[in-house]
C-alpha cells in the first residue's frame, strides 16, 4: 500500500517577527490520498495559499511536519526542495507560460528540467500532452496568440507532462469565464484521474466544486470543515 | 514511437546516451538547454536584442580602435629601424628614442669591421630640422636620416631609384608618406622635376621620393647622403654618429657575432640585434610616455561602457521576465540553472556583438589609417585579444545581472 502523497501534522506558520508576528496557519493537519482530488476553499487571508506554497516546497517550514511524496519538508535543504518541485505539477492563477516559447516548447520545459528523454522524445511527449488537452492544432503557437482558456490548458499540459506525483493548482479558473473555467477544471480532473495523480486545488470558484472528491474549508488559519 | 527510439538507443554495454542515464545530466544538456532558452528569449524581442548587439559592437569597436592606435604608434615609432637592412646595430646607451639620439664615436664602425663576420658597418646620422613648406612657407620639423646611400644598408622603398641622384650636392629624398602639411611634394616633382626647399638654414634640392611613413616622433622623413647631412647640420662633429648599422656576411650567426662585438667594443656603445633595437624604441614609447597608458585606459573605458550596456539589458530582461523566472523556479529549475541562462545570454550577446564590431573596425582602420597616415591594420593577435575582452566583459555583466534572479521568488507566484 502506497503512503499518502501529502501528510501534514501540527503545522504552524507565521509571517513577520516579534510584535508584528502574525500567525497564518495554526495546528493544521491534512492528508491527501492516492489519486484524490481535494479542493481547498475559504475566505481571503484564511491561509490556504500559504499552505499550498508550503506543500509545494516553495517556502521554508517553521513548525510541524509536512511530508510530500515521501519527502519530509521540515528542515529540508534547498536542494531537496528543488528536487521535490520537479516531481510536482504546478498550475497558477495566471498561466505563467514563457512568452518567447511556443505551446509545445513551454510544455517541453517541464521535461527539460531533469532531462531523461532525448529532444525528439520530449517534443513528442509535449505534443501528446497538448493533444490530450485538445490543443493538437495549436502546438506551434506562441502564448500571445492563444485565448485565456487555451493558455490555461497549455499550463495543465505542462503540469502533467513530467508525470508528476502530485498536482498543485492555485485558482486555475479565476481568470477564465464560466464556460472555459468549467472546461479547464473538468479537463484537469479527468486527466489527473486517468493517471492516478492526486490534485490539491485552492479555489474560490463555487462552479467547480463538483470536480472534488473532498472539499476542505479553511478559516483564520485553521481547517474548519471537511466534506 | 518512444519504445522504438529507446530500443535503438540502448544497446547493452555501449556507452549509454545521457538521456537514458537517469538522474545525471550530460554536459551537452547542462550547457545547451539553458543556452537554447536564452537564445529563444533573446530573439523573441528583436528591438532589445538589436540595442544590446549595438552596445557590444560599440564596445568592441572602441577597444579595437584604441588598441589599433596603440599598436600603430609603436609600429610607426619603430618603422625607421624596421626598414634598415642590417642585422646588428650599435647605439649610444643613453639614446632613449630615435628622434632624440645621443652620439657615439664613428670609430666604433671601423672597429666592428675587425670581425670577419662583419661585412659592412654603416654610420647613420639622425636629427630633426625645420622644413619650410614650398606651398605655404610654414615651417615644420622633419626627421633627417643621413647615411651612405650606396652601401645598401637601407631598404626604404624607392631608395634604389634615387641613390645616384642623392650623391649630388644638397640633394635629398622626401618620404611621400609624410603628413600632407609638408606640401604635395610628389605632385610638384611630377610636374616640374627636382625643386629647392629650405631645410634649416640651407636650400636643398628634392630629387625624388622614398616611402617610410610618419611616426608619433616625426611627421615626415628626409633621406640624404651623410655628406649632405653635414652640410645642413652645421657645427656637428662628423666623428660623432647616432647609429651604426652592421651587415654581416651571409651565413654568420647573429647572436654569436653580437657577443663577439660586445667583447670587442668599449662600454660606450650598446650592441643590439634588429629586433632588440625595435624593442628598445618601443620600450621608450610604452614606458616613458603616457601614450601607451592613454590608449590602454581608453580600451578599459570602452569595456566599461559596453559592460554597463549589457548589464542594463540583461538586468531589465530579468526584471521584465521575473514571473517567468519565478515559474521556472517553481517547477523545479534551480537558481544555478537560471544563472546559466543569464550567462548564456551574456555570451551570446558577446558573440553577436563582436562580429559586426570586428567588421566595422576593419573598415574604420582603413578609413582612419588613410586620414592619419598611421599603419592601422587588423591582426589575429588583436582579434583574439579583443574577443576575449568582450567575452569577459559580457560574462562580468552577466554575473552582476544574476543577482536580480534572487528577486524571482516562486512563492510569490501564488497570490
Amino acid at each position: 500500500m502506497q503512503a499518502e502523497p501529502i501528510r501534514i501534522e501540527a503545522l504552524n506558520y507565521a509571517y513577520g517577527e516579534g510584535e508584528l508576528r502574525r500567525p497564518v496557519l495554526r495546528d493544521v493537519a491534512l492528508q491527501v490520498g492516492v489519486g484524490e482530488v481535494l479542493l481547498l476553499t475559504g475566505p481571503s487571508g484564511s491561509g490556504k495559499t500559504t499552505l499550498l506554497t508550503l506543500i509545494g516546497a516553495l517556502r521554508a517550514m517553521q513548525e510541524g511536519s509536512c511530508e510530500v511524496l515521501g519527502q519530509e519538508l521540515f528542515g529540508a535543504s534547498e536542494r531537496a526542495r528543488v528536487s521535490l518541485r520537479q516531481r510536482i505539477g504546478f498550475i497558477f492563477q495566471n498561466h505563467n507560460l514563457l512568452g518567447a516559447l511556443t505551446a509545445r516548447q513551454n510544455v517541453a520545459m517541464a521535461l527539460e528540467v531533469a532531462p531523461r528523454l532525448s529532444e525528439p522524445e520530449r517534443l513528442a511527449r509535449a505534443g501528446e500532452m497538448l493533444a490530450a488537452v485538445g490543443l493538437a492544432e495549436h502546438t506551434d503557437r506562441l502564448p500571445g496568440k492563444l485565448s485565456g482558456g487555451q493558455r490555461q490548458r497549455v499550463a495543465i499540459a505542462r503540469a502533467l507532462a513530467a508525470q508528476p506525483g502530485l498536482v498543485l493548482a492555485d485558482e486555475p479558473t479565476a481568470a477564465l469565464d464560466k464556460v472555459s473555467g468549467a472546461e479547464v477544471a473538468h479537463l484537469l480532473r479527468d486527466l489527473a484521474k486517468s493517471r492516478g495523480v492526486p490534485i490539491l486545488m485552492v479555489t474560490h470558484d463555487p462552479r467547480i466544486l463538483d470536480i472534488a472528491d473532498r472539499v476542505v474549508t479553511m478559516e483564520d488559519g485553521r481547517i474548519v470543515e471537511q466534506s | 514511437m518512444n519504445a522504438l527510439t529507446e530500443n535503438l538507443r540502448a544497446p547493452p554495454g555501449a556507452s549509454a546516451p545521457a538521456t537514458l542515464d537517469k538522474g545525471r545530466v550530460s554536459l551537452f544538456d547542462w550547457f545547451f538547454l539553458p543556452a537554447r532558452l536564452a537564445m529563444r528569449q533573446l530573439f523573441f524581442e528583436r528591438a532589445r536584442l538589436l540595442s544590446a548587439i549595438a552596445g557590444v559592437m560599440f564596445a568592441a569597436l572602441l577597444v579595437f580602435m584604441q588598441l589599433g592606435f596603440r599598436a600603430a604608434l609603436f609600429d610607426s615609432a619603430t618603422r625607421l629601424y624596421a626598414a634598415m637592412q642590417a642585422e646588428i646595430f650599435l647605439m649610444n646607451p643613453l639614446t632613449m628614442a630615435s628622434f632624440r639620439p645621443e652620439a657615439m664615436p664613428r670609430i666604433r664602425a671601423h672597429q666592428a669591421l675587425a670581425l670577419p663576420e662583419v661585412a659592412q658597418a654603416v654610420p647613420v646620422y639622425l636629427t630633426q630640422a625645420a622644413w619650410r613648406s614650398p606651398e605655404t612657407g610654414a615651417k615644420r620639423a622633419i626627421q633627417m636620416i643621413g647615411f651612405d646611400v650606396e652601401a645598401g644598408a637601407m631598404r626604404f622603398q624607392g631608395l634604389d631609384k634615387i641613390s645616384d641622384a642623392l650623391r649630388q650636392v644638397d640633394a635629398a629624398g622626401f618620404d611621400v608618406r609624410s603628413r600632407p602639411e609638408f606640401g604635395d611634394v610628389a605632385k610638384k616633382l611630377a610636374e616640374g622635376g627636382p625643386f629647392e626647399v629650405q631645410i634649416g638654414n640651407r636650400m636643398m634640392r628634392i630629387v625624388g621620393t622614398v616611402e617610410i611613413g610618419p611616426s608619433f616622433g616625426a611627421d615626415g622623413n628626409l633621406v640624404m647622403s651623410e655628406v649632405n647631412f653635414r652640410r645642413v647640420v652645421r657645427g656637428r662633429d662628423p666623428a660623432n654618429v647616432d647609429l651604426i648599422a652592421i651587415r654581416l656576411v651571409p651565413g654568420a650567426d647573429v647572436q654569436a657575432t653580437k657577443a663577439r662585438l660586445k667583447a670587442l667594443l668599449p662600454g660606450d656603445v650598446m650592441v643590439l640585434t634588429q629586433p632588440e633595437l625595435v624593442a628598445h624604441e618601443r620600450h621608450y614609447w610604452e614606458t616613458a610616455t603616457a601614450i601607451g597608458f592613454i590608449f590602454g585606459f581608453g580600451s578599459i573605458m570602452g569595456l566599461i561602457v559596453g559592460m554597463v550596456i549589457v548589464y542594463q539589458i540583461l538586468f531589465s530582461d530579468i526584471a521584465n521576465h521575473l514571473r517567468e523566472y519565478a515559474t521556472l523556479k517553481a517547477i523545479g529549475y534551480s537558481n544555478f540553472y537560471l544563472a546559466r541562462v543569464v550567462m548564456a545570454s551574456a555570451l551570446i550577446l558577446a558573440v553577436l556583438g563582436f562580429v559586426p564590431g570586428f567588421l566595422a573596425s576593419i573598415w574604420m582602420y582603413d578609413f582612419v589609417g588613410a586620414a592619419t597616415f598611421l599603419p592601422l591594420g587588423m591582426t589575429w593577435d588583436r582579434t583574439v585579444t579583443v574577443f576575449l575582452m568582450i567575452f569577459g566583459m559580457c560574462a562580468l555583466a552577466g554575473l552582476l545581472a544574476m543577482r536580480k534572479l534572487r528577486d524571482a521568488n516562486p512563492a510569490d507566484m501564488f497570490s
